[in-house]
């Protein structure tokens, strides 16, 4: 963990900014230190990093790193970042959310950014709940979990992101845990390296809501659960019938080469400008 | 050549908006289409392409506006239109850019509402959203034009205002004025005012993004430009920054209310005539004015004097100028393709003594010169 103070001052408002507001145990800040080092390995100068983010505890990210920073409206992060790539493509945009902000009310947003191929990073934090404001369900809740508003348990279904945003059309699809840190600092870095929308779900604990109400211990269980219930894409195969059962499967799913929205459109006002020519 | 400068051309209102918008120099676009709006979307996607400049069709109006304030702070100038429902869901990123100080323009073609309402059809119902449908306390700047000129003038204005005052600007053209057609000589370039997207020019850590005088607002950096700043909509002091501490609240408030009220006739734009000598008075805006002018004229045919009160700048309310010159009239109607908004701001500045007289029409369609002579010699 030593390697990590370097880039605190680098990259962290560490004067003004903290104690940061996250819960003793909570998984967001892991992520957003495979952020910070993915962005030091790809080498962006910070004036040209932008960080959107909607409402909620993984929304509250962006107030601690040393970048152009945008807190927007819950649910929003992408198309307020929608409107800085457009507005100025040579920035960097990633929008951090959470699963409730990503999925929920934000569910319109996420599609349509994979569809239009929009050069942008989304980074989901899935805690399986809405943690900023007490642990109601979300869209990723596991059918059955209890939440302050399933106190019978989920009876809906939920989300798998990554085929979500496979289907809807992202160019680099992943899952990493906050348990496989390096694996998480690679698929960032993958995803940041690549043109067009790409997302990185980093399932984390909740430990306070998610996790008190479902019994499943102290951080250090979370993390022990996110470690035993998780297996690498890449041991798939090695495993028999049933020994995947339960188990949710980490990896990049989608990493395919696609005209990303801004060549698109950079083409687009080519050829209108053409048109514009002959007609004249 | 998009802008016609110099030339006299037929055009249409929304037409005028989408020009005036690329005069302006407008950078960025993003809508969802809605009647009677859509050919200002459709227009700007025309344009703008040819321009280099950027222009979106977004999933629907929240993502419209959210994507707007997101491009106005990467540096474009930014634009979006719409009407009744779509200006429903703007609400939301409207609070925001008040919130945040960020400079965009809203065009918003009222028709028919509550709901889907009247689609295709005239009203003004809309003029008290604009004025307080965001939660919280918010300042708003909201014009109102009643022809195809103005529509093309209001809108430079609006991306002035806004960039001046750095908040949000709403244009309200009732859908009459969105979708009329007329005569325009359209100006000389070089006779057009347009105030460029101000830039900071402290050093790095001196910049602070939010002004902490009560009335004047510091010029805004763009993302990328070397200053890095934090935008949120929570609560927050000078840099940026959330914060809980009373007299930073109390100081952002106050700031975001007095940078208007402080500087009222920057943004007071009334039309009056013969209303010093007038005993009688149409307060009207948007289309309703012209009809307020032709009955006006009628009037005047059958030896009636009525003066006319018309606010161009819809908010900021002209409070004072309406004091100082409508509070000693016998009576003062107020024709509204509405069931009456705006005359509850006439009745709060006028005393109980002067009668004010609502006129309303709710069908969609205008209110015609005839309808208002005949409610004024019900007055009278
Ligand atoms: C329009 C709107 N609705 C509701 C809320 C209240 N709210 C704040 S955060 C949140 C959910 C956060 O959950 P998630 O996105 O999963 O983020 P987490 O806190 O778990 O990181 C909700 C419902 C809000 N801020 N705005
Ligand atoms: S409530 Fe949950 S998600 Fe929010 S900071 Fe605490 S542990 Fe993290
Ligand atoms: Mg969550």
């Amino acid at each position: 963990m030593s390697a990590t103070i370097p880039y605190e001052y680098k990259y962290l408002r560490s004067k003004k900014r903290f104690p940061h507001v996250w819960c003793p145990g909570c998984g967001i800040g892991i992520v957003m230190g495979s952020i910070i080092r993915a962005v030091d390995t790809m080498g962006w100068d910070k004036d040209d990093i932008v960080m959107v983010s909607g409402i909620g505890c993984t929304s509250r990210m962006p107030v601690y790193v040393d970048f152009n920073t945008l807190h927007a409206t819950h649910g929003r992060g992408l198309v307020f970042g929608t409107g800085v790539k457009m507005a100025n493509p040579k920035l960097n945009v990633m929008a951090v959310m959470g699963d409730g902000d990503a999925l929920a009310i934000g569910g319109n947003h996420i599609i349509h950014a994979a569809r239009r191929n929009i050069d942008i990073t989304a980074i989901i934090v899935n805690n399986n709940n809405y943690g900023m404001t007490g642990g109601q369900f979300s869209p990723t809740t596991p059918p059955g979990a209890r939440t302050s508003t399933t106190p019978y348990g989920m009876i809906e279904p939920a989300f798998d992101v990554c085929k979500l945003m496979d289907g809807a059309g992202a160019s680099f699809v992943a899952r990493g845990t906050v348990y496989h840190v390096t694996e998480l600092d690679n698929m960032i870095l993958k995803a940041f390296m690549k043109k067009g929308f790409s997302v990185v779900e980093a399932l984390a604990p909740c430990p306070t809501n998610f996790g008190r109400a479902n019994r499943l211990g102290g951080p250090v269980e979370m993390m022990q659960i996110l470690k035993d219930n998780t297996i690498n894409i890449s041991q798939l195969k090695a495993m028999k019938p049933g020994q995947t059962d339960g188990k949710i499967v980490r990896g990049i799913f989608v990493d395919r080469d696609s005209i990303s929205y801004m060549e698109r459109y950079e083409a687009l006002c080519e050829k209108a400008k053409k048109a514009a020519e002959a007609k004249k | 050549m998009i802008v016609p400068w110099g030339e006299t051309r037929l055009v249409q209102g929304n037409e005028a908006v989408a020009l005036g918008a690329v005069a302006a120099n407008i950078g960025f676009f993003a809508g969802y289409p809605i009647t009677p709006s859509t050919e200002i979307a459709e227009l700007l996607a025309q344009y703008m392409p040819l321009l280099d400049k950027k222009w979106i069709q977004m999933e629907d109006e929240i993502a419209s506006i959210s994507a707007l304030i997101g491009g106005r702070l990467a540096g474009s100038k930014s634009m979006t239109a719409t009407s009744g429902p779509g200006f429903s869901l703007m609400q939301e990123g409207l609070g925001y850019a008040c919130m945040t100080e960020v400079p965009i323009v809203v065009v918003n073609v009222m028709r028919g509402g509550p709901s889907t309402g009247l689609p295709t059809q005239a009203a003004q119902g809309d003029v008290m959203q604009a004025r307080w449908g965001a939660h919280g306390d918010h300042p708003v700047i909201a014009l109102a034009p009643c022809n195809v000129k103005e529509c093309f003038e209001l809108t430079i204005r609006a991306f002035n205002l806004s960039e001046t005052f750095r908040t949000p600007v709403i244009l309200l053209p009732d859908e009459i004025i969105g979708h009329m057609r007329e005569r325009v000589v359209f100006p000389l370039k070089e006779d057009v005012h347009v105030v460029p997207m101000p830039v900071p020019d402290v050093p790095v850590e001196w910049y602070e993004h939010y002004h902490e005088s009560t009335s004047n607002v510091s010029p805004m950096a763009s993302f990328g430009s070397g200053y890095r700043y934090h935008v949120t909509g929570l609560l927050h002091d000078k840099h940026g920054f959330p914060t809980r501490k009373e007299n930073e609240v109390i100081a952002k408030m106050e700031r975001l209310k007095h940078k208007i009220t402080r500087r009222l006739d920057e943004l007071e734009d009334v039309q009056m005539h013969n209303v010093e000598e007038s005993p009688v008075i149409i307060f009207a805006y948007g289309s309703v004015y012209r009809s307020a002018l032709a009955a006006q004229a009628i009037l005047k045919k059958k030896r009636k004097t009525v003066g006319i009160f018309r606010p161009v700048t819809l908010w900021p309310f002209p409070d004072r100028t309406v004091k100082e010159m409508l509070d000693s009239k016998d009576v003062i109607l107020v024709p509204e393709l509405n069931q009456g908004q705006m005359i509850h701001e006439v009745e709060r500045m006028t005393r109980d003594s002067v009668r004010v007289v609502p006129l309303h029409r709710i069908d969609g369609y205008e209110i015609t010169p005839e309808e208002i002579v005949d409610a004024v010699m019900e007055v009278i």
